[in-house]
């Protein structure tokens, strides 16, 4: 029973440290596109969009999700992380310091900014790794998102792996076959680790948000295996030109995504609950990106004419990297921060303020709009650089907006601790 | 067959979900007499499965594995903080405050269920696992949810 630790929950500033840096990097991935939209929408293999792409996945999407990782452990498979006030300090400087020398590098600094970064970041995120690895493997919660969350955990430390061994063939270190490592690193990022989190995370939260249904327990179980089957066999087709292998692998992928976001959907339509707040429509806005990247992603695969590869390319990186992972983690935000603010306080006593009074609903709102225009208008990028410069712009704003809305709960936070009284003891097991 | 322990509770969390669900719409449709009889049956349903809980299954799970500071601890406090915010959620009643009924109404909700994924997930499969087939419990926790 020593396993069981269901309130050990992590002080507050573990995981609002990352959250609370996460949208300045947002913000900067919006610039980097308005500054150089012209480089970024010709080619996802200039340095420029790869820039933007780790500005967005390690500084925006991966920084959330391990913040969020080190809340959500003890509630969705009630185990703790261990040292997790260290951990928190440490990998936060880590990820943040290790991204920053890394898009340096892209953006010209040198081959050996790239050894430099992949080293910063390779040891952040084994010790990051190591402690979640840690908390999953004594998880004993019954349920299909402790599967889901350990594939997201070792399809992490695959992306971790491929991404160091690519950063030492652009450090000139060693001699790697950079084109066929980019297409495994994206594959096993995005698909095996952000996709499998955001999906065990779903099963606990959407019918917990919007009172639905529970995914049906096989759909639920069948998704990650499938993910990681897919990401298999297609890692095992790619490199070694076995293409009909490449071709089943690939099509398992698109499959497993398509019926995780039309699942997520269905279950979306039948909640109990009438209102919608914003978190459904950010559900909804990045659902729906999901499916339209599987469909830009499936053309580009199954062959388009050749002067449509570049375009696609772009539309797919649009679609999943600005426009599904954002939504879906400022829907996610706007639930649970709001509510750690208040769980925290109501442990101090009575008169903690409630959730809409730490965020309420217009500044939410006008972020989710914000966001859904820029998707549009960065979408639109592929007939015009100055469409996706205005979108880039448009997604900067988006994320002052979610940041802003963070400093006010923090802000809430500061001053109702400060106005409050510590009128009974913690609770057990509280930090 | 019949229903487990963990089924049993987790049927009850389902049928109070339905219940808030229903007060939570007829709050925000502004029909507050409507909203009054189902937040009562909510709270009402909430109070027996809570003490239910409190009573039957945690003493028992207490005796046979002799943890009492730990998981069940926890899940009481949590009881406790449901419990003043059914008090809001009648105050905001009583004074047909919309925004109020929302926003203790969410708070409630997230509280309620992350409590009920955490108790579904790992709590009630450890008291089967330490209590096994106790038919009898069964039938004292069948009871007490009625």
């Amino acid at each position: 029973m020593t396993a069981l630790a269901l309130d050990e929950s992590p002080p507050l500033h573990a995981p609002l440290r990352f959250f609370a840096t996460a949208p300045v990097w947002g913000a900067g991935a919006g610039l980097l596109m308005t500054l150089r939209a012209e480089l970024v929408t010709a080619s996802r293999w200039s340095p420029e969009t790869f820039a933007l792409v780790h500005v967005l996945a390690l500084g925006f999407m991966l920084q959330v999700m391990a913040g969020a990782l080190l809340q959500l452990l003890p509630v969705a498979v009630g185990s703790a992380v261990p040292r997790v006030r260290l951990l928190a300090l440490v990998s936060h400087a880590g990820l943040n310091a290790g991204t920053l020398l890394l898009v340096a590098a892209f953006l010209g600094a040198g081959p050996t900014w790239f050894a430099a970064a992949g080293a910063v970041l390779l040891a952040t995120l084994a010790a990051y790794l190591g402690a979640v690895g840690l908390s999953l493997a004594r998880a004993r919660a019954i349920g299909p998102t402790l599967p889901a969350l350990r594939i997201a955990a070792v399809a992490l430390g695959a992306t971790v792996a491929l991404g160091f061994t690519l950063a030492l063939g652009l450090g000139q270190i060693w001699s790697v076959p950079i084109v066929e490592l980019v297409h495994l690193h994206a594959a096993w990022g995005l698909l095996g680790f952000a996709l499998c989190l955001v999906a065990g995370v779903a099963y606990v939260v959407v019918p917990m948000f919007q009172l639905t249904p529970a995914y049906p327990v096989p759909v639920a179980r069948a998704l990650p295996l499938a993910l990681l089957a897919g990401l298999g066999l297609w890692s095992a087709g790619v490199p070694l030109g076995f293409r009909p292998v490449a071709a089943v692998g690939a099509a398992v992928l698109a499959t497993a995504t398509v019926a995780f976001a039309a699942q997520t959907l269905l279950l979306q339509a039948s909640s109990k609950r009438r209102g919608r707040d914003t978190t459904a429509w950010c559900w909804r806005l990045g659902l729906c990106c999901l499916l339209l990247a599987v469909a830009s992603a499936s053309w580009l695969y199954l062959g388009c004419p050749p002067a449509l590869r570049a375009p696609l390319e772009y539309l797919t990186g649009v679609f999943s990297l600005a426009g599904a992972f954002p939504a879906l983690i400022s829907g996610m935000l706007y639930k649970i921060v709001p509510f750690l603010v208040w769980l925290h306080l109501s442990r101090r006593g009575p008169g903690a303020p409630l959730m809409h009074q730490v965020i309420g609903e217009p500044g939410p709102r006008a972020e989710v709009v914000t966001h859904a225009a820029a998707v549009v208008l960065l979408a639109a990028g592929v007939a015009s650089p100055l469409l996706a410069a205005s979108g880039g712009a448009l997604f900067a704003a988006s994320k002052v907006v979610l940041g802003l809305n963070l400093a006010v709960a923090m802000s809430v936070y500061r001053d109702a601790r400060a106005g409050m009284r510590e009128v009974r003891p913690d609770p057990p097991g509280s930090p | 067959m019949s229903a487990s322990l963990s089924e049993v509770l987790t049927e009850h969390h389902k049928a109070c979900d339905e219940a808030w669900a229903l007060a939570e719409e007829r709050a925000g449709e502004g029909r507050w007499d409507e909203a009054g009889v189902q937040l009562k049956a909510f709270t009402a349903a909430m109070a027996r499965h809570l003490s239910t809980e409190e009573t039957v299954l945690f003493p028992a799970f207490e005796a046979a594995t002799g943890i009492r500071g730990g998981p069940t601890l926890v899940m009481r406090f949590e009881h406790d903080q449901l419990r003043q915010l059914f008090g809001e959620l009648a105050a905001a009643l009583a004074a047909k405050d919309g925004a109020g009924f929302a926003g203790a109404g969410e708070t409630m909700l997230v509280l309620m269920q992350q409590h009920n994924t955490k108790e579904e997930h790992m709590l009630y499969p450890a008291c089967e696992r330490a209590l096994g087939s106790d038919a009898a419990l069964l039938e004292r926790v069948a009871a007490g949810l009625k």
